[in-house]
């Protein structure tokens, strides 16, 4: 069996592209295992989903070429959330409301806030309640 | 043992031993209290986060033809005008012209006075709209501009009260979410917020105002500012731990300062869904180590320092007095605590980061002789308890 790996998608559809079934054919055509964190994909409007895709790199790359014969605006860069160091104040408001420790102390003693967006799942908890809108989302 | 005066000498000759209220800790365990008040010159303590009693007056200069400004907006925040022809003051809290406020609860509060003021330190152009009734020698009836801090007379900030002494660690004990100033609380006590500084805060390295009066110069935000009054809401005669140290709000400072020397990194404007904007100030003041008596005081730890637990679903609102219990500053920053036998997770509003960076930066300053302690001019008084305002019929 060949090796797999992990991505992270996020797919912006315009108005016309909200009726296709393109999960269905991300699993039945490519193999790919698929992990949805964020989905708003309403009828008759945009909408965008946020998914983890695993399968063989080769699978990955036809599923990619096949979702961008749609117009689908794709962004690999897996970054839905931003935490801007320069407005973060570092108080830690954030960091009881931060699920997975994404947003966490990097010293106990400094108390120096850090991101570490590999374990974001962009649950959006740190942008209600930052003060100081170092939290902002793509979505 | 040493005067302000051979403190300042010392500070001048580039000699003056200079610790932070965290380092001083450790050095006086290594050193002993009587050598360390002979060798230690002063103790810097610090604190940043939001303070809503603050804002700014600023002097615009006059346009041609004049106009003496009756109403006036700053990016459409409203500032007060009913001073002289071209000044205004500007306050943290004021919201943005035709904020819906919590018409839409939770109301989402994202500009205001604090943002003004954090723009304005920036040095980021700003639009000014002024409107007046027009007079003999003010003519003009309407004008709007945009300017810079640097194109103002003066932009001071005065800030009536600043350094809380201690304060309230919030929690909500009701069946549903709070959006409160002291941040988002969940229902059934699930998390806490506190706000202080806790060990490193100025107020309580220096409990009975032996050193922090009125004129005590100050770091604020970066200028060479002062404490210009108490703050308001100072109330010196308050339960207190063994130590000294009080267990509630007790003191304040009043602050002004040159915007002009402040720096943009602690100067932030603040929201907090639900209830409104704010301003996050950071502030530094030196203490400066007369006697041993002075420097114990300034060897406070978090974990002697102890935060009254608030409801604030009706406690808080319904001013009933009751505190739910005291938690010290180690256990709050241990990111847990126990409240009524239940566990809650515990997130901060003010930065402890930002404040040993104060007090560090403060440090500085004083070893390169750049920033000399004063003494108070008059000393913020020990006594007096807040009041409450009694709604009563009119009487003759």
């Amino acid at each position: 069996m060949s090796e797999t790996t992990t991505r992270k998608l996020m797919l912006f559809f315009p108005k016309c592209e909200c009726e296709k079934p393109i999960i269905y054919h991300l699993v039945k055509d490519y193999n790919l295992v698929v992990n949805v964190f964020r989905a708003k994909v309403t009828p008759e409007e945009e909408g965008y989903l946020v998914l983890d895709v695993t399968g063989t790199e080769e699978d990955i790359e036809k599923a990619l070429d096949y979702v961008q014969t749609f117009d689908v605006k794709v962004n690999l860069t897996g970054r839905g959330l931003t935490w801007d160091s320069q407005r973060c104040t570092h108080c830690g408001h954030c960091i009881p409301h931060c699920p997975t420790n994404a947003l966490h102390f990097l010293h106990a003693e400094t108390r120096e806030v850090t991101f570490d967006d590999e374990k974001c799942i962009e649950c959006q908890a740190c942008v209600r309640v930052c003060p100081f809108g170092a939290c902002t989302s793509a979505f | 043992m040493k005067t302000y005066a051979e403190i300042n000498k010392r500070i001048e000759s580039g000699k003056a031993v200079v610790l932070t209220a965290e380092e001083i800790i450790d050095y006086v365990d290594q050193k002993g209290e009587e050598a360390a008040a002979r060798e230690v010159d002063v103790v810097t303590t610090a604190t940043f986060g939001p303070m809503c009693s603050s804002g700014c007056t600023l002097n615009f200069g006059h346009a041609k033809p004049k106009l003496r400004m009756s109403e006036a907006w700053i990016e459409d925040v409203l500032a007060y005008t009913g001073l002289a022809a071209v000044d205004v003051y500007l306050g943290a809290t004021q919201l943005r012209h035709a904020d819906p406020a919590n018409m839409y609860y939770p109301g989402e509060f994202r500009y205001g006075g604090g943002h003004v003021m954090e723009e304005l330190v920036a040095g980021k152009s700003l639009q000014l709209f002024a409107l007046s009734y027009g007079t003999d020698e003010y003519p003009l009836r309407e004008l709007r501009t945009y300017f810079t801090i640097h194109d103002l007379n003066q932009a001071i900030m005065v800030n009536p009260r600043n350094c809380y002494q201690n304060y309230n660690v919030a929690v909500n004990a009701s069946d549903r979410p709070l959006y409160t100033y002291m941040g988002y609380l969940e229902p059934r006590l699930k998390n806490a917020n506190y706000c202080s500084a806790g060990q490193l805060s100025p107020l309580l390295n220096d409990p009975f105002y032996e050193t922090i009066g009125v004129g005590t110069r100050v770091w604020l935000a970066g200028a060479q500012g002062h404490v210009y009054a108490q703050g308001t809401q100072h109330a010196g005669a308050c339960e207190r731990t063994p130590n000294g140290v009080p267990m509630e709000g007790a003191g304040t400072l009043a602050l002004t300062g040159d915007m002009k020397q402040m720096l943009p990194e602690f100067v932030k404007g603040a929201t907090f869904k639900g209830y409104g904007v704010s301003l996050a100030v950071g502030v530094g003041i030196p203490i400066p180590i007369l006697n041993a008596d002075v420097l114990r005081r300034t060897c406070v730890r978090d974990r002697d320092i102890l935060a009254p637990v608030v409801d604030y679903s009706h406690d808080y609102p319904q001013k009933t007095g009751k505190v739910l219990g005291h938690v010290s500053y180690a256990a709050l920053r241990s990111g847990e605590i126990e409240i009524q036998g239940k566990k809650l997770t515990v997130g901060s509003l003010s930065s402890y980061h930002k404040a040993r960076k104060i007090a560090a930066l403060l440090a500085d300053e004083i070893r390169r002789g750049d920033f000399l302690v004063s003494e108070p001019i008059q000393r913020l008084p020990a006594d007096g308890a807040m009041k409450s305002l009694e709604v009563r019929e009119k009487t003759e």
